[in-house]
């Protein structure tokens, strides 16, 4: 059972009709029991341990039990994201424990600028090769093309 | 069976799929519609911000050139390519990527994705052509700024997510859209389009993987990429090229964690249980596979075979040499005590990073273990095929390149139907990313930056042939009933038996996969064959593979969770299907870490070094495979 839902956690995001380890799961793996009100894993042997249910779930209801047929038991690894940065909490199987922190993003969340002012496209040309933004984005003043 | 709404859906272009070329494919889309007034819709089987391959992040971009900032050319990669993959490749697609590439690697900055910055603000380098980033939220970001940009079309720009694409809409030979369903409710979707980019990515779980149990999702691809882009240009009609050239990863055992850092970055060398070294013992085996095996760098499938022979001789296991690669990068500071703990611990950083950005469960299974790289070494070992025409493998339609680069003789193949960018041999059908073959090595950047290409070449065919799709709605009416049998099979048999998943008259989903990925390992060069395989292997596979596809119309499902997954394996049948045609086809052994032909064991120059294309005639059901020639670009 790669993630798992702890019972006295999940709230099934409180009576929606979607909850968000159902919204984000890439494999359409977790589901809403809706007589208990709580989520689960239908298919644990195709979960990648992506972590995106882990890390989405507003009650830290999910975590990863890691692939029973070649990890042995003890450890665990906890992620806590912010909006800007992760830290991750790293269980041995001796019980040591380490901590890491990494960057995720450097603007706000939702606030990434599809188009920046400062690269203009240079042609209206639907027919040539450059695309929007080029060629001030590629950082070089025309785009590179065999020489003939 | 409840009824299904049928959802009729008109655009203009239609993206399919939510991953880097999906997204890749929608920005640019949105930049040129917006000029034309066109409309965008693109498909998500799942959630964009966490959809495709990068959906759980990713520790380095491997394709940046820098070639603004003069680090290397455009020329310089098509030459590595050619090296990797044996002298097969599309030299002008391969170009093509690589000067849009940084492009899209500077407005992934721009987006907000961290780049790794050495003390003159340049991007760290992991090796040549691969720079290191923080990228747990690569995708959240990438798919933020995609969205953004859909979002100036105003009610021109939309997604639909939770929907399968099962099914391409034909009318003659032009694509004039997609058919799928809602795994949410039951709705059936009809997209109709006056063009159509596939953006679906590559195949897993086609050939058995290594670990069988709950570990089977443990895929070093994510279990999700199921082959339907490939079933989608397959069924159009549109040709393919290189099918049989999969890709087979030598990854941290089981756990599947990347090794690019430690072999690259950190210098790592991997050894033998006897502390020999493959690279250096088997060096002479590589003249062999010459031209290719005695160029720099060493292409990827032969570094596999050198390590798989160790294997094969019983040497294993095979060790990367974490301990002493970390010893001797601190080695340097061994003199100023705390100058040599901030490196130790800044190494230790580095290493547990790489792990935990894009494959948690390496890090899980050090943790489970008590492994600290800096103490000992970890196996490594090469993986199971995959086919990701976007790596080092190179299966995808074959497909248009750009007017400027494309060789003459490739021009002559869509004179009839029109030079756009990234077309299929099908009127009005696109392909990027691992959609788009012959390409390789465009990764997780090259391949939004192909949805780029791909999306401008689409509004300008959009532009030129501006005719609103003509579908026979009786075609999708039987399309409807076929694609929701599944659902009809078991509402009708599964009361005859106590237990619901055997019965006689149907297959459930997964033990269909599990029928297929058994004949692909045994017959088609897998895991168990130790990736080797002979004509009459081929031959009892593909007549395994027919009782198969007879069989697929007796797939049931209980749920529309279980629909999805029926056609997810009818779509990774039908690559498995292309897959053995193609090395069939091909009498040699070209690339023995992806494959060995034991009846063809050499590399033929003379007689193979070319493409293998084949088309499919959805009319009459027959396959047609054919050599097409190489033509170099001048670099």
């Amino acid at each position: 059972m790669p993630s798992y839902v702890i019972l006295e956690k999940c709230d099934g995001c409180k009576g929606q009709d979607k909850t968000a380890c159902m919204y984000i799961c890439p494999n359409d793996l977790m589901v809403l029991d809706q007589e208990r009100m709580k989520a689960y894993n239908r298919e644990p042997e195709l979960c990648w341990e992506c972590y995106n249910c882990v890390k989405i779930c507003p009650q830290q209801a999910v975590d990863i039990r890691s692939y029973a047929d070649f990890v042995p038991l003890g450890a665990s690894v906890v992620p806590l994201r912010g909006s800007q940065d992760i830290m991750w909490t790293v269980k041995f199987r001796n019980g040591e424990v380490k901590r890491f922190k990494f960057p995720i993003r450097t603007t706000p969340e939702g606030q990434a600028q599809p188009w920046p002012d400062e690269w203009k496209t240079e042609t209206d040309d639907i027919k040539s090769p450059l695309l929007c933004t080029e060629p001030g984005s590629t950082l070089a003043s025309e785009l590179p093309t065999l020489k003939k | 069976m409840q009824p299904f709404e049928t959802v009729v859906v008109d655009t203009d272009l239609l993206i399919l799929g939510g991953g880097m070329s999906a997204c890749g494919a929608a920005f640019e889309a949105a930049y040129w519609a917006k000029k034309h007034g066109l409309k965008v819709t693109v498909v998500d089987k799942a959630a964009m911000d966490r959809s495709g391959a990068v959906a759980m992040g990713l520790s380095a971009i491997n394709q940046y050139i820098g070639y603004g900032k003069g680090q290397n050319t455009c020329e310089d990669y098509v030459k590595y390519v050619r090296q990797d993959l044996m002298g097969i490749s599309r030299e002008d697609l391969v170009y093509d990527i690589a000067r849009h590439v940084d492009s899209t690697v500077h407005l992934f900055e721009k987006w907000g994705l961290p780049i790794w910055k050495d003390e003159k603000g340049e991007y760290v380098h992991e090796g040549r052509w691969q720079i290191m980033i923080n990228g747990e939220s690569y995708k959240v970001v990438v798919a933020e700024a995609a969205k953004n940009a859909l979002a100036t079309l105003g009610d021109k720009g939309e997604i639909y997510e939770r929907v399968f694409i099962v099914e391409p809409l034909m009318n003659g030979d032009t694509c004039v859209g997609a058919v799928g369903f809602s795994v949410r409710e039951p709705k059936f979707y009809v997209f109709k389009a006056k063009a159509t980019i596939v953006c679906m990515g590559g195949a897993v779980h086609v050939f058995r993987p290594r670990s069988v149990g709950e570990g089977l999702g443990r895929a070093w691809y994510p279990p999700w990429n199921c082959g339907s882009s490939a079933y989608f240009t397959i069924k159009a009609g549109a040709e393919m090229t290189c099918q049989e050239v999969r890709f087979i990863p030598v990854r941290f055992k089981d756990g599947y964690g990347p090794v690019g850092a430690w072999f690259l970055l950190f210098k790592s060398r991997a050894t033998n249980a006897f502390g020999g070294e493959y690279m250096v013992e088997r060096a002479g085996e590589l003249e062999k596979w010459a031209p290719y095996g005695t160029g720099k760098p060493i292409p990827a499938n032969l570094r596999n075979w050198l390590g798989m022979e160790d294997i094969m001789e019983g040497k294993g296991p095979i060790y990367m040499r974490t301990e002493e690669a970390i010893a001797n990068l601190a080695a340097a500071y061994k003199d100023d005590p705390k100058a040599f703990k901030r490196k130790m611990k800044e190494l230790e950083n580095e290493a547990w990073e790489d792990f935990l950005d894009m494959t948690i469960t390496q890090s899980f299974l050090w943790a489970a273990t008590n492994v600290k790289p800096e103490e000992k070494p970890s196996e490594i070992a090469a993986a199971e095929p995959y086919f990701i025409g976007s790596h080092s493998g190179a299966s995808g339609a074959w497909v248009c390149g750009p007017e400027d680069l494309m060789p003459d003789e490739y021009k002559e193949m869509w004179k009839d139907i029109g030079i756009y960018n990234r077309m299929s041999t099908v009127k009005g059908l696109f392909c990027a990313g691992d959609a788009s073959g012959a390409s390789s090595h465009k990764f997780s950047s090259g391949s939004h930056a192909e949805g780029r290409i791909a999306a401008k070449g689409a509004i300008a065919y959009i532009l030129d042939n501006n005719q609103a799709p003509e579908v026979d709605m009786g075609k999708v009416e039987q399309l409807k009933e076929t694609i929701l049998k599944p659902l009809k099979i078991f509402e009708e048999y599964s009361a005859l038996s106590s237990d619901p998943e055997i019965n006689p008259n149907y297959v459930m989903p997964k033990m269909f996969m599990f029928r297929l990925q058994k004949i692909m390992d045994e017959y088609a060069g897998g895991v168990t064959s130790q990736f080797t395989t002979n004509k009459p292997l081929l031959e009892r596979a593909l007549e395994l593979l027919q009782f198969l596809k007879e069989d697929s119309e007796k797939l049931a499902a209980r749920d529309l969770h279980e629909l999805m997954r029926a056609w997810e394996n009818v779509h990774r049948m039908w690559i498995a299907e292309s897959h053995v045609r193609h090395v069939l086809f091909r009498e040699e052994s070209r690339w023995p870490g992806y494959y060995f032909r034991a009846d063809y064991p050499n590399m033929d120059e003379q007689n193979w070094r070319c493409f293998v294309n084949s088309v499919y005639n959805p009319e009459t059901g027959e396959w047609t495979l054919k050599k097409v020639p190489v033509v170099n670009l001048p670099v």
